[in-house]
């Protein structure tokens, strides 16, 4: 099929995904399995495009001019093919565990939660294969709105409140500031396009061009950089497969890819290593990275120390953006997909230990490994990968990342980068080894009634979490493909 | 022979409807029959607009008699449009009206109320298509007067003070209206407007025009709710029946705003009221104050109705802030608000009335787990509220961002931030009623409600799938508004 | 402008804007409804009184035709004046028959009263 109904397509199916879950609301089965078929029939769309573009085609589609001069319209490339791969793969297996935890904690309005996560998924896609700055802005609205029903799942006041702080943080920030940057950029440039190299050459002075990328970066609230974060540990109330969804398929990941997008094809990597008017980005990220780090280390609910884990770990790509070089680009582009594979893993470890233990803090934890050893053996691996340790995919794209910091003469960035990492192990490798290895503790032997013990998760989470913990594997062999898509965007 | 009459035919039409509805007996004859010609009166003025768009500008003048001695009307793409925004509302309200005042108002009233909507009806499209001063007051207390009968049938015993006082008010805005009109006349010895516009270069020193000038502009403010002469709308839109909320919500202040362009755009001329006088020194800081302050006022209502009124205050102070800049791209944003805010609050005091005539109030309270009971009504809220907030692919969307271009384009980075923190405020306010409907169960004692009937939800529907619709297309909307504007500000296209 | 002689020469405007400012002033101060209502009738008749007197011509006489050359006032405010007047007559009607109601409702027609009737909300 040609790019442009491909890339319908990849809005379509979920779209009429959606519409038919909601009729099977009745039927649970059927109705995931309509999730599961509309996700693995997306994947395959999406995989479609990849030769075009790896062949370096830039498959279009226009949909209908919103206003004069700016269509609704899609182009795909190297940044949005890799970001929609991620998605939609992340999204059969999300689907697999959702259903594994769902029903696990019998939890209640499902057809809600699948219908609204599909929903999610269409918006991503819209988002991924934007072709102009309105576009995204558009599904980057209609991903904040679909996502917040998942976070205030649970309907209580604690969810309420994370909803509000969810909403009133994402909605601040884009209709306050990124709309405000859209519209100068609008004024300024005459078109909203995304164009290799750039629409802002010659057309604004330096402190501007400053203050427009502040505005850009801070109204991508999905980024989640530091102070605007908030509402990233708020969104915690939401089920775990929510909390997957936000911080490894789409939400956060939308963030980083649109401010990666705007670094390359609005403002342009060479106006901007020119003007130099990314270095206080740089060391905003910085600070944000390992900020988020220290904090961290200080929180005891394992969600709440995954949640500050991501704020980090987006700061390491928000970096590599503002590195505005070819291998920062590259190692912040390959960190979305290494953190997703990364992330999901140790946010469907996090959901199985709930489900089957009905624990959140880490110190319950210790001497839990033993009981759930495949669920703490592939927290491990994931724990790896974030921490960037070979053989796991993470590795590579700290190590991109490093280079580019080198290449931007910021060693001190690269220093940066290394106690992160040092951090990374401190917040991330007690959980799975005291698991292991470590006595059980007090409450949970004395909250051993059923004498069995603490038995894994229900097997579909199993799956997924087998999955993904082996994608972060697969990743530290087969990079190659992931960078030879990148590298038209560096390429002179 | 019709096609050359129609605009009289816009006006006469409802004007000689409505003493025959006072005849007709019982509830559904008097409705049925001002449907009928609420759905004429749109008919008309879908031929007057495609009619100006091809050709040009229409001069009718009533009964033959020649302008400027004679009455004329005038048509051009100004007010085409509003013609157009004034009669589809109306035609979409009536077949919602059937339902909804026969829970509202008592049976042996309702012919009574059809007739006092026609007579609005009326008025408001005279006001929009004369082409002469004094025809306009007349129409104008006509459509006032119609409006005070209309709200004070509401069942609450407020409905009546709160008539009483929009009464007093609006009868002062029109006497200085009317005074302004004839110290015009003094001057130029002329009430045709055309006529007007032409005589005045000639008098722009004397004092008089002056004393015309402040009071047309204290008239029109009050008559359209600018802050701070705002005070009688909370009251009159929170306590009249739904129906006429709606009707009026989306129709009366669009008229007013018509108004204020009409006589200081096309009379006396943007180069003595802006360039000689600067009145959008006036304008602009109250019409941001009205933007902030009764966005924030919104917040706290517990009235649901009253926190929509407040909100039409804010957003009738977007409309004001785009003619203040003066400016194709503000003019554009201002008169493609009238047509948006026009359908989303249409639609929102529809889905409202909704929610009145199943639950029996609409206090925040009474949402209460209505998400659930009532999905069709309370998602047409969401939808509109997201218009309201400014979400793209709605029309509030569109407004805003021509709305915040124009103010980039004058470099007035403040009020592109006022404009967008209105948009943050209306999110806490619009938020308040989701949080309640969707997040908050129904009280254990509650009664089991159901969805609102069909003819109630079709005409909601209608309004709120045009929000979306026209926030997607937006060729014909900001087409003709661009057009508009050009007119207004004399710029050749 | 001559100030001095121009003042007396322009009592009809002055009478205007005495009768318009009285009955502004009623409106306002007043808490009883009925006597607001007057009020604005006073205000509206100032309003009356511009119109008809700025038609006054100098040495015209009533506008209505003989046959004869004779100067005539201008006819013109006079009509629009009768329109208003109708106007005027409505409205007043009208704010009289809310005013029986508001007393029919409320028991009194003082606007204090009836605000103190009326919990904040």
């Amino acid at each position: 099929m040609s790019g442009a109904t491909a890339i319908i397509l990849t809005l379509a199916i979920p779209l009429i995904g959606a519409a038919l879950i909601a009729l099977c609301g009745r039927w649970p089965n059927l109705r995931e399995g309509v999730t599961l078929v509309t996700a693995v029939l997306l994947f395959l769309t999406v995989i479609s495009l990849v030769p075009e573009v790896a062949g370096g085609g830039r498959p279009s589609a226009k949909l209908i001019e919103m206003l004069p001069g700016i269509p609704l319209a899609f182009e795909v490339e190297p940044l949005g093919m890799l970001f929609g791969l991620v998605a939609s793969g992340l999204w059969i297996v999300n689907s697999i565990y959702s259903i594994g935890y769902m029903r696990g904690n019998d939890e209640a309005n499902q057809t809600r939660f699948y219908v609204c996560f599909a929903l999610a998924l269409a918006s991503t896609m819209g988002i991924a294969f934007a072709g102009n700055m309105m576009t995204l802005f558009v599904f980057y609205e209609a991903l904040t709105l679909s996502t917040y029903p998942l976070v205030t799942h649970k309907g209580d006041e604690a969810a309420k409140q994370g909803g509000r702080t969810y909403l009133g943080i994402l909605l601040s920030t884009s209709i306050g500031l990124l709309l405000l940057a859209i519209l100068w950029t609008w004024q300024v440039a005459g078109t909203l396009d995304f164009r290799p190299g750039g629409i802002l050459t010659g057309k604004m002075s330096d402190t501007a061009l400053a203050i427009l990328l502040f505005l850009y970066v801070y109204g991508v609230g999905k980024a989640a950089l530091m102070p605007i974060h908030r509402w990233l540990p708020a969104a915690m109330v939401a089920p775990t497969p929510v909390s997957a969804l936000l911080h490894a398929v789409a939400v956060v990941k939308a963030g980083v890819f649109t401010v990666l997008k705007v670094v390359v094809y609005i403002f342009g990597i060479d106006l901007l290593r020119d003007t130099g008017q990314s270095e206080w980005l740089m060391y905003v990220a910085a600070a944000s990275l390992i900020i988020a780090s220290l904090v961290a280390m200080t929180k005891d609910n394992l969600k709440a120390r995954l949640a500050y884990s991501t704020v980090s770990q987006l700061g390491y790509i928000v970096l590599g953006a503002a590195l505005a070089d070819s291998w920062g680009i590259v190692g912040g582009a390959m960190h979305i997909a290494m953190h997703a594979m990364g992330k999901i893993t140790l946010f469907f470890c996090a959901g199985a230990i709930y489900t089957a233990a009905h624990l959140t803090e880490i110190s319950d934890m210790r001497g839990l490994g033993r009981r759930m050893p495949f669920t703490f053996g592939a927290f491990l691996i994931g724990a790896l990968s974030i921490i960037g340790l070979p053989p796991f995919g993470g590795l590579w794209s700290k190590w991109y990342l490093a280079l580019g910091a080198l290449e931007a003469h910021q060693i001190a960035l690269v220093a940066v980068l290394m106690i992160s990492s040092l951090l990374n192990i401190a917040y991330l490798l007690p959980i799975p080894l005291r698991a292991f290895f470590a006595k059980s503790a007090e409450s949970v032997s004395a909250q051993a009634a059923p004498q069995q013990g603490i038995k894994e998760a229900p097997l579909p989470c199993l799956i997924a979490i087998g999955v993904t913990a082996l994608g972060c594997l697969a990743l530290f062999f087969y990079p190659t493909p992931i960078l030879q898509l990148l590298e038209p965007l560096v390429a002179r | 022979m019709i096609a050359h009459n129609l605009p009289a035919l816009q006006v006469v039409l409802p004007l000689i409807a409505a003493p025959l509805c006072l005849l007709l007996r019982g509830s559904n004859w008097p409705w049925a029959f001002a449907t009928l010609v609420s759905w004429a009166a749109f008919a008309i003025s879908v031929a007057l607009l495609s009619q100006v768009l091809d050709s040009g500008t229409i001069s009718y003048a009533m009964g033959g008699w020649a302008p400027p001695w004679g009455i004329e009307y005038r048509v051009d793409t100004v007010n085409a449009f509003v013609l157009l925004i004034v009669s589809a509302i109306g035609a979409v309200v009536l077949p919602y009206a059937r339902v909804s005042v026969g829970h509202e108002i008592p049976a042996e009233r309702h012919p009574a109320f059809f007739t006092a909507l026609l007579l609005s009806l009326t008025g408001l499209l005279g006001v929009t298509i004369t082409g002469d001063a004094f025809n306009l007051f007349v129409f104008l207390e006509i459509s006032s007067l119609s409006s005070y009968v209309l709200i004070a049938l509401g069942r609450d015993r407020r409905a009546l003070t709160a008539s009483l006082q929009y009464l007093i008010m609006g009868t002062i805005g029109a006497t200085f209206i009317v005074i302004g009109i004839g110290l015009l006349y003094m001057v130029t010895g002329t009430l045709n407007m055309a006529d007007l516009a032409a005589r005045i270069p000639a008098a722009v020193d004397s004092r008089t025009l002056l004393a015309a000038f402040a009071f047309l502009t204290v008239g029109t403010t009050l008559k359209l709710a600018l802050f701070p002469l705002h005070s009688w709308l909370p009251n009159a839109y929170a306590y009249a029946p739904s129906v006429v909320t709606g009707f009026l919500a989306a129709t009366a202040t669009k008229v007013s705003v018509y108004i204020l362009l009409r006589f200081f755009f096309s009379v006396l001329g943007t180069e003595y009221t802006f360039e000689r006088l600067t009145l959008e020194q006036l304008l602009i800081p109250l019409a941001a104050v009205a933007v902030l302050v009764c966005s924030t006022v919104a917040i706290y209502q517990n009235d649901v109705k009253r926190m929509l009124a407040y909100s039409s205050v804010a957003q009738i102070g977007y409309i004001i802030l785009g003619i203040g800049f003066v400016s194709t791209t503000g003019l554009t944003a201002a008169i493609v608000h009238l047509f948006n805010h026009a359908v989303m609050k249409g639609g929102l005091f529809l889905a409202l009335g909704c929610v009145m005539l199943r639950v029996g109030s609409v206090r925040l309270d009474a949402f209460a787990g209505l998400g659930r009971r009532m999905p069709l009504t309370m998602f047409a809220f969401v939808l509109g509220g997201l218009s309201l907030i400014g979400v793209p692919l709605t029309v509030g969307f569109i407004s805003k961002w021509y709305l915040v271009q124009a103010a980039l384009e004058q470099g007035a980075w403040i009020l592109a931030i006022v404009i967008l923190v209105g948009s943050l405020l209306a999110v806490i306010y619009i938020w308040r009623v989701v949080e309640v409907a969707y997040l908050r169960p129904p009280p254990a004692d509650a009664a089991p409600v159901s969805e609102a009937p069909l003819s109630m939800l079709i005409p909601t529907w209608i309004l709120i799938g045009a929000s979306i619709y026209f926030g997607i297309d937006t060729s014909l909307t900001v087409g003709i508004a661009r057009r508009a504007a050009e007119t207004l500000l004399g710029v050749t296209p | 402008m001559d100030i001095p002689a121009d003042i007396p020469g322009l009592y009809n405007y002055w009478i205007v804007v005495v009768l318009m400012m009285v009955g502004f002033y009623v409106v306002i101060s007043r808490t009883n409804l009925v006597k607001k209502i007057v009020g604005l009738n006073i205000f509206q008749t100032s309003v009356f009184i511009l119109y008809i007197s700025m038609g006054k011509v100098k040495g015209g006489t009533a506008p209505i035709l003989v046959d004869h050359p004779v100067t005539y006032s201008n006819p013109l405010p006079h009509v629009l004046i009768l329109t208003a007047i109708v106007v005027g007559v409505a409205t007043t009607a009208l704010g009289a028959a809310l005013i029986v109601r508001i007393k029919e409702a409320y028991g009194t027609v003082e606007e204090d009263e009836i605000q103190a009737m009326e919990p904040d909300e």
